[in-house]
């Protein structure tokens, strides 16, 4: 039997916040979440702003450490072999995060600089990933911050697929993208993954996103992961018609409400 | 091997863009930065007093290149945070060691700049004479206390990382107690008796004792025509303890650097924003 790219067992993190003076809350961000990804498995992890997804994924990206449980990626496990996780790892992120000052080129170049690669044959690896994502035409000497949030991403995209990871961390990759670019966006990671093989970790608050990439979606809500199976298994479990219901039913939570609540505060 | 020196090159590449991308900026400080040793070094001349302009001019000159180099340094994650970027960086399979070394490097050419501008100008607004100085020895005290600065710069690296808010304030305030403390435009003997000690500590102190005397400034054979520069071994002693500075400081700084990222990637610091 194979082995999964991504086994989490127990996961747990936890934050201590200060309320007031000597007054400490605790927030437990990721609550004992356990899950594992198959080789060239999508899995999307669904839940609303809070939630734990995004910590998650920086534990899994090495920028967060967990305080206690088991991570391994492709055989490596965190924190002790955080530096082969890193090359293993592709991560695009809700925020672009670019030089917003320099160009696209630039951005781009700089990356592959800093994993080692020849900066020449990377360059040529991101035109045809960029050709893929339909943005051929675009101008890259145009600083970052000239261009619109979706062809940020699709670039946010190309830089985390131009070291050409085994594992991709998506974090939210299409909140905030137009309908086309969320569209190109998805077709391009639909195409990657049967192309590739690329073992896929998606985090969204989009069901139909979720129902149309992921092979198995977890619900998560409150650091706890509530739920898991393919879209139908969870909608057969929670006795509903849609996604959204059965996350619903599944967690107590409306997402769509939780999300403007967030926004509100 | 080749990995790595391109990882080095990377953080070159990174900055030689960014100061293009944001030259209006460069100018401005570098401006600023002549404005304010030539203001300093004025002094001097309205004394009509040589070596009190020589002595303010080697001040002024080395600040810039020491405070430039700790700054850009120290400032490299702050900097990171602005643009949003650090989680990437602290993510890709650089090591640290590597990522500092590129920063300094690209510091390193900065404060070189910063420097030979603040020099040239200076010479528009003095009488600025380095015959007879030992110029050679100054460039090998130089040489010596980058270590040490760069070191330094690494430990005020960490407030940064450290808190997104109060991070960058605090490399301000470190910065500002150097500039107090070093002698850089006047003999520390006249800082308060309870601050003195501190002077001990700087390696400013000992680099701009060294320089000056390699200058010949407070020599009485140094006219305004002919500077009569001590040979290098004059400054032996501010040599060796500027050499054992940076054999310290520089480890350290890398260690405590390394302490401090693990402990942010613990406690969730290592925010994208700040």
């Amino acid at each position: 039997m194979q082995q999964p790219a991504i086994q989490v067992r127990n996961l747990r993190k936890n934050f201590q916040r200060r309320s007031g003076f000597r007054k400490k809350s605790e927030l437990w961000a990721v609550d004992n979440v356990s899950f594992s990804v198959a080789q060239g498995e999508t899995y999307g992890l669904l839940g609303p702003n809070g939630s734990g997804k995004s910590s998650l994924i920086r534990i899994l990206s090495t920028l967060l450490i967990a305080d206690s449980g088991y991570v391994e990626m492709l055989g490596f496990t965190l924190p002790e072999q955080a530096d082969e996780v890193r090359r293993i790892i592709g991560r695009v992120s809700v925020d672009a995060a670019f030089y917003k000052k320099l160009s696209a080129r630039e951005n781009l170049l700089y990356t592959a600089l800093l994993y080692g690669q020849n900066a020449r044959e990377a360059e040529g690896r991101v035109m045809q990933i960029l050709k893929q994502l339909g943005m051929e035409n675009a101008k890259f000497s145009t600083p970052l911050e000239e261009m619109s949030r979706g062809m940020q991403q699709k670039i946010s995209i190309a830089r985390a697929l131009m070291i050409n990871p085994p594992l991709l961390l998506l974090d939210e990759p299409t909140t905030g993208l137009d309908p086309k670019s969320r569209r190109d966006v998805q077709s391009f990671l639909e195409d990657l993954q049967a192309r590739e093989g690329t073992t896929i970790l998606l985090t969204t608050h989009d069901m139909a996103e979720a129902e149309r990439l992921c092979a198995r979606i977890g619900f998560l809500a409150h650091g706890k992961l509530v739920a898991e199976g393919t879209a139908t298994q969870l909608m057969q479990q929670a006795g509903a018609a849609t996604l959204d219901d059965a996350f619903i039913r599944l967690t107590g939570e409306e997402l769509a409400e939780k999300e403007m609540a967030m926004v509100e505060n | 091997m080749e990995a790595t020196l391109r990882q080095t090159w990377a953080f070159l590449f990174r900055g030689w863009h960014i100061t293009r991308r944001y030259i209006g900026w460069v100018v401005v400080f570098n401006f600023y930065a002549l404005v304010t040793s030539a203001t300093v070094a004025l002094i001097g001349v309205a004394e009509k007093n040589y070596q009190l302009t020589l002595t303010l001019v080697v001040g002024a000159l080395l600040w810039n290149y020491l405070s430039w180099l700790y700054q850009e340094i120290a400032m490299s994650i702050a900097y990171e945070r602005w643009e949003g970027t650090l989680e990437y960086t602290f993510m890709a399979p650089v090591s640290r060691a590597v990522h500092l070394l590129g920063v300094s490097l690209y510091s390193l050419l900065n404060s070189i700049v910063t420097s030979v501008i603040v020099l040239v100008g200076l010479m528009l607004f003095t009488d600025l004479n380095l015959r007879g100085a030992n110029l050679l020895g100054v460039l090998v005290v130089l040489a010596v206390s980058t270590v040490a600065f760069v070191g330094l710069g690494l430990f005020a690296a960490v407030f940064p990382v450290m808190s997104a808010e109060r991070g960058a304030e605090a490399t301000h305030i470190f910065q500002g107690s150097l500039l107090l403390v070093s002698g850089v435009y006047y003999p520390i003997e006249v800082l308060p008796a309870w601050l003195q000690p501190l002077s001990k500590i700087s390696p400013a102190t000992y680099t701009l004792s060294a320089c000056r005397k390699l200058f010949g400034v407070g020599n009485s054979a140094s006219t305004a025509e002919h500077l009569a520069g001590a040979p290098l071994s004059a400054v032996s002693h501010e040599l060796l303890v500027l050499a054992l500075m940076g054999a310290i400081l520089l480890p350290l700084g890398l260690v405590v650097f390394v302490r401090i990222e693990a402990w942010a990637k613990k406690t969730g610091k290592l925010k994208r924003t700040g």
